[in-house]
């Protein structure tokens, strides 16, 4: 019979403390090797194009359907609350708004992290356990810049691309369903998009996913590499891909949306003045 | 003795709070073919990614030709890698690429051969390890074990490498494939003058290809200041050594008058078809 012996909590706080640090770590030496490697040269074509395929064109479908799901979910909770203000014709700018500054990109680069990150940890973990990394080094190659780059670069060039098309979509399912369903009036549904929203907004979300790209790309590929022995191994590394791009995700959304906020106050300081007495 | 192919010394390598290696030295000679060999977990498979650096060891030195591998430069240790070749024990295809892809990953990577020669090059080795062109472009997973075993070998080969690695190169395979691969050995060290070094607990394979044998002892099994290599030496001395540990290791079967040379001399030639 087993005894299960509790350990003390302060050794417990110890030891998650140090092996957060640790593994902060391995992933700073992992982007570290990754930059040098990318330094070198930039990965052939045909090594290239079908991860661009596989990263890119392959979550097209899922990114679509997520983003037409939360432009309807929005209309449908955000309309109740401003048909009490009698502001329920607004519903374009608040839909627009949210999509292109925080859930467009956070969706996307959830989708990105689930369907992207995981398979990437699991291929590259695979990789690991039967000697195909080592095999890559002994023919002369760099495990790094043969399959960590490519998937780097693929993760970064495309992801703002998979934003654009969620906050797209996103919009126009919201737009399509405030019209047919809520029986908002088209044309103040798209005035009050434009005139709310501005192009800052925009960027500011494609700057943010241009980072969770990188976050989805080093963490999968560093949980891939790093994998421990066998099956039990490779699906760790899976699910670690996921939930450690996720709260990256998430921490790094918190982080730039301070910065960036402060960046444009910094640069438009009668933003402020705006954003105080109320443009609403 | 010469500059020897291949030497380790001192080296030391423990993976969190296990010692595998302590203070190993080794000199592989140009042209021989040494077996490694002794007990599961003793080091054997690390000794040798050491001595490729696959893995790095704790502490050491590895020369590959003379030259201290570690105060290389990437480009002069990238040169002094090619000359070195791998077959891995469960052959590491790459799962994405074709048997075609696979052969000619190597030469595509230097980047100094034209796609042309790059494909003749590719249909020689599959032919000398005795597979015809039927299987370029299939993957992998649809060929046998065997077969995977000799398409690894088939790649490691087209680089032309001065030492080849055999990391148990006949476990998992049925007699006759292991005797094909143990032929293969053979005739690549005959035709191409390649030193080897082969890890393996089959030692029907040592008998026919080696001509020394490495035998190492688990760190944890020992005091502190013995050696781990237990014996080195050839194969006539390895059935005489006195070593208890030895002959526990080797049992009665080991029979060096049928010394592999000699052995694979008189067998029927190697089939080339798959």
């Amino acid at each position: 019979m087993t005894t299960i012996v509790a350990e003390n909590p302060i050794n417990l706080l110890g030891r998650g403390i140090r092996n957060f640090f640790c593994g902060f770590g391995g992933l700073v030496v992992f982007m570290t090797r990754m930059l040098v490697s990318l330094r070198r040269g930039l990965p052939r074509r045909h090594v290239l194009v079908p991860i661009l395929y596989e990263i890119g064109v392959r979550s097209v479908p899922v990114v679509l359907v997520t983003g037409a799901f939360i432009g309807m979910v929005l209309a449908v909770q955000t309309y109740t609350q401003f048909k009490m203000m009698h502001m329920e014709s607004r519903l374009g700018a608040i839909i627009t708004m949210t999509l292109v500054s925080e859930l467009g990109p956070v969706l996307a680069a959830t989708m990105l992290a689930g369907r992207v990150g995981s398979a990437m940890a699991a291929e590259l973990g695979t990789m690991r356990v039967t000697e195909q990394v080592h095999a890559i080094s002994a023919l002369g190659a760099d495990p790094v810049s043969y399959l960590v780059v490519p998937r780097f670069i693929a993760c970064v060039a495309l992801i703002p691309m998979l934003t654009a098309i969620a906050d797209a979509v996103g919009i126009l399912s919201g737009w399509l369903f405030s019209w047919q369903v809520l029986g908002i009036n088209p044309h103040q549904y798209w005035m009050y998009a434009v005139q709310f929203v501005t192009g800052w907004d925009v960027m500011a979300g494609l700057i943010k996913s241009v980072f969770f790209g990188c976050s989805i790309a080093i963490v999968a590929c560093q949980q891939g590499f790093h994998c421990g022995a066998g099956a039990e191994g490779v699906g760790r590394a899976a699910t670690q891909a996921f939930v450690f791009s996720f709260i990256a995700i998430l921490g790094m959304d918190f982080l730039l949306t301070v910065v960036l906020n402060t960046t444009y106050y910094l640069i438009w300081p009668q933003a402020v003045s705006l954003a105080i007495t109320g443009a609403w | 003795m010469g500059t020897p192919a291949i030497e380790i010394t001192d080296v030391r390598c423990v993976f969190g709070s296990q010692t595998v290696l302590s203070n190993v030295s080794l000199r592989i000679a140009a042209g021989e073919t040494v077996a490694i060999v002794g007990e599961s977990g003793c080091g054997k498979s690390v000794t040798m990614k050491v001595m490729m650096q696959l893995l790095r060891p704790t502490s050491g030195r590895i020369k590959w030709f003379g030259n201290d591998a570690e105060t290389l430069s990437t480009a002069e240790r990238q040169y002094q890698r090619l000359r070195l070749g791998y077959l891995f024990q469960g052959a590491a295809l790459f799962d994405s690429l074709t048997i075609y892809e696979n052969v000619a990953f190597g030469m595509r990577q230097t980047g100094e051969q034209n796609e042309q020669h790059i494909r003749q090059t590719v249909l020689e080795r599959l032919d000398e390890v005795g597979l015809s062109q039927d299987i370029v472009s299939k993957r992998p997973s649809e060929i046998s074990g065997g077969m995977q075993k000799r398409v690894g070998l088939a790649r490691a080969l087209a680089l032309s490498p001065d030492v080849m690695f055999y990391d148990e190169p006949t476990t998992g395979l049925d007699p006759v494939n292991s005797r094909r691969i143990d032929d293969l050995i053979h005739s690549v060290r005959q035709s191409r003058g390649v030193t080897g070094i082969i890890v393996t607990h089959d030692l029907r394979t040592v008998r026919r290809v080696a001509d020394r044998v490495v035998m190492l002892y688990p760190r944890n099994k020992l005091q502190n200041d013995v050696e781990q290599i237990i014996f080195d030496g050839s194969l006539t001395e390895l059935a005489e050594s006195p070593d208890e540990r030895v002959h526990e290791y080797i049992g009665d079967e080991f029979d060096t008058n049928t010394p592999g040379e000699a052995a694979t001399e008189n067998r029927p030639p190697l089939l080339k078809s798959a």
